[in-house]
């Protein structure tokens, strides 16, 4: 039998919440929600990982800043710290060459990263989920089992097709869902709350089109005076079951 | 020191195993080892002494035999095989080393040698298991 599973319970489990941002599609701003929602939370005051499970696409090093450093060893990996923020992604061992890995790769890679990170004592995990339904998809609701997700869309009835299935699916399982966020939202865009009302999930809150949010990418400290996370950081206020 | 954490998991497993089969006494535990994974056999089998001394029963001061797995490669798009060794050759500390934390990055720095193709499989030699318990029951 492959062992490494059995450890992974025991590797998250000083992590107190696990909160895996999804969307279902690429480019709806998965990526920029699940770095700013770090940033924010590390603002105020909690401890925050963030582990980046996109494999073919990482982008929160870019967002975050996060530069080259690899993770230390240490009876496991200790991941690399950013602004205070302990941060894992396939970067600090692939760099920017491609990764074409097939499925089962795929599962053994996020397996073995699991399996060997030593977290610290962390309030939230926030995890850069993958886009799509598939293996990365179906690893991360089969070995987090304390994740909670939090679903971003964006008004174009396109992501919404998308987001329809990933939901459908997580309810299926009876995964814990958060609630939606709108993202990339402009002056004149119908309510989000219309909209969504089929889905019978929350509506968080609504996230403008930033374009400081391009010129912010690779500072966590610029990240966190955008409008975007400030609209981020009234979302986690107000949301009674974030903390 | 990867190989502690390796090392942990293997216990893990052994001790979920073993409580799943009710077993008394464990004595022994093999364990396979893919060469991909290019641990430090004496401090992956000194960490798995080191824990299995300090593990409640079944598991305390159970032995642990190790074999290490041949690591191969096949093609898909031309079929040719080849050895880990082979695979590694001119790669530098960096990539080795990335390797050796996570064995999927051979995909990222390995490519066919015949064709140069990226869509391989690692037929044997990746991975860590947990073969065998031996004990009482």
């Amino acid at each position: 039998m492959d062992p490494r599973p059995a450890i992974i319970g025991r590797r998250l489990e000083k992590i107190r919440r696990i909160i895996a941002v999804s969307g279902g599609k690429g480019g709806v701003g998965k990526s920029s929600v699940a770095a700013a929602l770090a940033v924010v939370l590390q603002d105020l005051d909690y401890r925050v990982g963030l582990l980046d499970l996109d494999f073919y696409g990482p982008s929160a090093h870019v967002i975050l800043g996060a530069g080259r450093r690899r993770p230390r060893e240490e009876k496991g990996l200790v991941p690399v710290r950013v602004k205070g923020i302990e941060f894992l992604s396939i970067v600090h061992f692939a760099g920017n060459r491609p990764s074409p890995l097939r499925g089962p790769a795929l599962t053994d890679a996020l397996i073995e990263m699991l399996a060997v990170t030593r977290w610290g004592p962390l309030d939230f995990l926030i995890v850069d989920m993958p886009p799509g339904l598939g293996d990365s998809m179906l690893d991360a609701m089969r070995l987090l089992k304390k994740a909670r997700y939090l679903v971003v869309t964006t008004p174009s009835r396109v992501a919404l097709e998308t987001v329809r299935k990933l939901v459908a699916l997580l309810t299926e399982q009876k995964a814990h869902l958060l609630g939606f966020v709108e993202n990339m939202r402009k002056p004149g865009d119908p309510p989000a709350a219309d909209r969504l009302k089929p889905f019978r999930l929350r509506l968080l809150g609504e996230l403008p089109y930033d374009p400081r949010l391009e010129k912010s990418l690779g500072s966590a400290d610029g990240l966190g005076r955008t409008d975007f996370a400030k609209a981020l950081k009234e979302i986690v206020l107000r949301a009674t079951d974030f903390p | 020191m990867h190989e502690w954490a390796l090392a942990e998991a293997v216990v893990a497993a052994a001790s979920q195993t073993a409580k799943r089969e009710r077993l008394k006494e464990v004595s022994l535990l093999k364990v396979k080892m893919g060469e991909l994974q290019q641990v430090d056999r004496e401090v992956f089998e000194t960490a798995l002494t080191e824990i299995l001394r300090l593990e409640k029963p079944p598991l305390r001061g159970a032995r642990a035999s190790l074999e290490i797995e041949k690591a191969a490669f096949r093609c898909r798009p031309c079929r040719r095989e080849w050895k880990l060794e082979s695979a590694l050759r001119g790669k530098d500390r960096e990539q080795t080393e990335a390797i050796h934390f996570l064995p999927e990055m051979i995909f990222v720095y390995v490519r066919c040698p015949g064709c140069s193709s990226p869509d391989f499989e690692i037929i044997q030699g990746r991975g860590v298991w947990l073969e065998s318990l031996e004990g009482e029951s």
